[in-house]
């Protein structure tokens, strides 16, 4: 009854802030924990001990039901192992740890490295080097990355930054497949971590600073045969919209929307790439992500919502169809993908339990959408936006604020969040012990001024000058508890630099992440207190994963490696004097070099 | 948009008006090749105008998409003292008319040889190689980095690639 009532006095209050103009929200000290209902993922399979695939599980929660490493202990843990990748670039991979085996995968040349876990030391049980292109280094926008192999039915399915997509066997190493699906000459690369479902492999390009026209494929798993291809920009039958399509907004309905929601044949070199994250919910037998921004970043010069670039879709994985869409930020303009995790739950809201999936997005909002219908049901800031005034929830339309629209030839100062958003990449995990969302990200603000874009293929097509700063406070970085239900923030602990790693939280209540410096910390999943860190020497922007060992112990496991957009000023040797360099970021970085160096090493722990 | 871009073209134009336009003479012919004989300094790194030129080749051309306003992205730094191919005219020049194996695109079949001198000179300029009242004053964009004019010159050094050769 009290559960219910405080429910209730939340969902009003979620739709009182939505119509309200004011922005922002104090970003404040740490509160307790209060009123997070334990929820569950939908799809939690009994604790295995395994971490086959980035995100954990399908639902994406990020979370491990082992717990023999709790808040009581977590004080002292020690390292037990630790490998050299011998690559000095960002090293944002999880390592993905199958049976008795530990898979590792670098950034460029993407080597990757079995480790034996049944042996003392973890010694490498074989090694495979797919040897790119090195001409694809040239035409990765944010650093060499890649985000993680994945494990399926006995192989290792990754993507190399030459636009390959490989099977290898994951008892031998041996190359099972090898499919070339996108092109460096065009500007694409790859760096996402595929999602394998139902035998399909789910992959998708990076390039949305070169023009390229973005997509996510499914690659039969056995063969490496392309089985469809859905684009996210151009006519329906290219995006796979065709009769089993029901978007919930009236401006996501209409034929042909992503060629006329564009100037004359933009669209073909119009973004909307997909480098981020997948989540598939098997009982609605639906995959569920969304596509990045549209090209050039300039906006004046693609007049229109420029769809289907960021872009969330629901489609069915055997066929690509698209079930439902829902365009985040129509028009983007700051460079706000919308590639990010969705965390797939079942959650009461007004009183029913509702399915959803929970999106902290890059324009700086947690979003809660019924995953069955596309309807959003909060939008809530989880950091300092001045950029946008909110999401109406009766239409679903993100409020532009008019003073931060980019021009050409005008400087448009201190807009929030920059050009990375309120978070990039490095995803969230949950935990349905605690209701809670931990995650990472940064407190960037940026100037832009709008240049002329040309394109030419195969180079940058941006067409923007960006300078970006810490926002409020100072503090570049956060890491944040938060409540979806009540759409706040539970306690948040502020960081100097940007919080660029992954998380995982675990049954025994504990929270890890890395920090720009090179510090590896854990936390208390309920209160935010620190309880024990590591300094693994080179700046942290890898996912930490958690898994039980052949002696039936939990281990933790990082890579650490400073780089990818906001560590390039270390990873490439940038230079300082210039605040436009990595598309602006290094203004907010001049301080890296000095407080971390380029590495690229694996680090092991347990009690 | 395209208004814009006059203007800006208009006041680098006079920009560069403000100082001293030397002519090119017989050295205008020898552009039209890709090899120059003097390794200290190429055809147009004290000519003020070639070197403007070469500012707004660099950014139509989206050098600066990836090289940014020198300090560098997805290619390397060019204001810094720091060269893997060299600082000398002509290795710069093949760097730009053959790319070079890390992801640098080759532009010979988009840029004649006189261009991508006037490229070769500003590139120099952005760390000081040429002579300093030929350099560049001013950006004319949102002040990102001091003026090559600004920039203090740099003692070139040769440096192994950040990227990682041959895909090993
Ligand atoms: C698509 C991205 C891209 C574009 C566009 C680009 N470059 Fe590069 N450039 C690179 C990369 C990457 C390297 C490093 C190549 C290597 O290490 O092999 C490089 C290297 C160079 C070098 C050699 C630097 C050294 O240290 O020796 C010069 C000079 C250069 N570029 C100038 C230019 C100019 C001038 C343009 C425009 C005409 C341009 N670049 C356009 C990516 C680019």
């Amino acid at each position: 009854m009290r559960r219910l009532l405080v429910i209730i006095a939340s969902a009003s209050l979620v739709v009182c802030n939505a119509c309200k103009p004011e922005p922002s929200r104090s970003t404040g000290s740490r509160d307790v924990a209060v009123g997070a209902a334990p929820t569950e993922g939908t799809d939690a399979p009994p604790e295995d001990g395994q971490w086959v695939r980035p995100a954990k599980d399908f639902a994406s929660t990020r979370y491990s039901g082992l717990a023999e490493i709790n808040t009581s202990n977590v004080n002292a843990l020690r390292l037990v192992a630790s490998f050299s990748t011998g690559v000095l670039h960002g090293h944002e991979a999880a390592p993905i740890v199958a049976g008795s085996t530990m898979y590792v995968i670098t950034p460029f040349p993407n080597i990757v490295y079995a480790l034996d876990l049944s042996k003392p030391g973890f010694p490498v049980k074989w090694q495979f080097n797919p040897t790119p292109e090195p001409a694809a280094q040239g035409v990765a926008c944010c650093d060499v990355v890649n985000r993680g192999v994945v494990f399926d039915n006995g192989r290792i399915f990754f993507n190399t930054l030459d636009n390959h997509t490989i099977a290898l066997d994951a008892a031998s190493g041996k190359e099972v497949w090898n499919t070339k699906v996108g092109d460096i000459n065009i500007g694409e690369t790859m760096t996402m971590a595929p999602l394998v479902v139902k035998g399909k492999v789910l992959v998708g390009d990076s390039g949305g600073e070169m023009g390229v026209r973005g997509w996510l494929k499914a690659l039969d798993a056995n063969s490496g045969k392309v089985l469809w291809t859905a684009y996210h920009t151009g006519p329906d039958s290219e995006v796979l919209i065709g009769p089993a399509f029901k978007p919930h907004y009236s401006q996501d309905q209409g034929k042909d929307l992503g060629v006329s929601t564009w100037p004359a044949d933009m669209w073909k070199i119009g973004g909307g790439t997909m480098w981020g994250w997948i989540s598939y919910d098997p009982a609605q037998d639906l995959i569920y992500y969304g596509s990045g921004n549209p090209g050039p970043w300039n906006p004046e010069v693609r007049p229109g919502d420029n769809k289907w670039t960021t872009t969330m879709f629901a489609r069915k994985p055997d066929t690509g169809e698209a079930v439902w869409a829902y365009q985040i930020s129509p028009h983007d303009l700051h460079d706000y993908d919308g590639i990010n995790e969705q965390i797939l739950v079942d959650m009461p809201w007004n009183g029913t339990k509702r399915k959803v999936l929970i999106r902290p997005e890059r324009n700086g909002y947690v979003y809660v959408m019924d995953r069955v219908t596309g309807e959003v049901l909060s939008a809530e800031a989880f950091g300092y936006v001045n950029s946008t005034n909110g999401v109406d929830l009766k239409t679903g339309m993100l409020q532009y604020n008019p003073d931060k629209e980019t021009q050409v030839g005008k400087v448009v100062r201190d807009i929030c969040p920059a050009a990375p958003g309120m978070k990039d990449w490095q995803p969230t995990a949950y935990s349905p012990k605690t209701g809670m969302l931990y995650i990472p990200h940064q407190n960037l603000c940026m100037d832009e001024e709008g240049v002329s874009a040309n394109y030419i293929a195969g180079t940058p097509y941006v067409g923007m000058n960006v300078k970006m700063t810490a926002g409020p406070g100072g503090k570049r970085g956060e890491f944040e508890a938060w409540n979806p239900q009540t759409g706040k923030q539970v306690w948040a602990i502020k960081e100097d630099l940007p919080v660029w790693s992954g998380t995982v939280v675990t049954a025994g209540d504990v929270a890890f992440y890395g920090t720009m410096n090179g510090l590896f910390k854990a936390v208390d999943a309920r209160t935010g207190k620190q309880l024990w860190q590591f300094d693994t020497g080179s700046g942290i922007i890898g996912q930490p994963i958690t898994f039980k060992g052949p002696d039936g112990h939990q281990y933790v496991a990082i890579l650490s490696g400073v780089g990818g957009w906001s560590g390039m000023i270390v990873s490439a040797g940038l230079d300082p004097r210039d605040s436009s360099a990595a598309l602006g970021f290094v203004n907010a970085m001049r301080d890296l070099p000095a407080k971390t160096k380029m590495g690229g090493k694996l680090f092991v722990f347990a009690l | 948009m395209s208004r814009v871009r006059a203007l800006a073209v208009v006041l680098m134009l006079l920009a560069s008006c403000e100082r001293e336009d030397r002519r090119l003479d017989s050295r205008e012919f020898t552009t039209r090749y890709a090899t120059w004989s003097d390794s200290s300094k190429g055809p147009y790194d004290h000519n003020a105008h070639g070197t403007t030129e070469g500012q707004m080749l660099f950014e139509q051309m989206n050098c600066s998409g990836c090289h940014a306003n020198g300090g560098g992205g997805m290619g390397p730094a060019l204001m810094d003292d720091k060269w893997i191919y060299g600082s000398n005219p002509n290795e710069i020049f093949t760097s730009i008319a053959s790319g070079r194996p890390n992801g640098m695109p080759a532009w010979k079949s988009r840029l004649n040889n006189e261009q991508i001198w006037r490229l070769v000179a500003y590139v120099r300029s952005l760390s000081g190689l040429t002579p300093k009242g030929d350099r560049p004053s001013r950006e004319d964009h949102m002040m990102v980095k001091p003026s090559p004019y600004q920039t203090p010159k740099a003692k070139p050094v040769i440096v192994r690639s950040t990227f990682t050769p041959a895909g090993r």
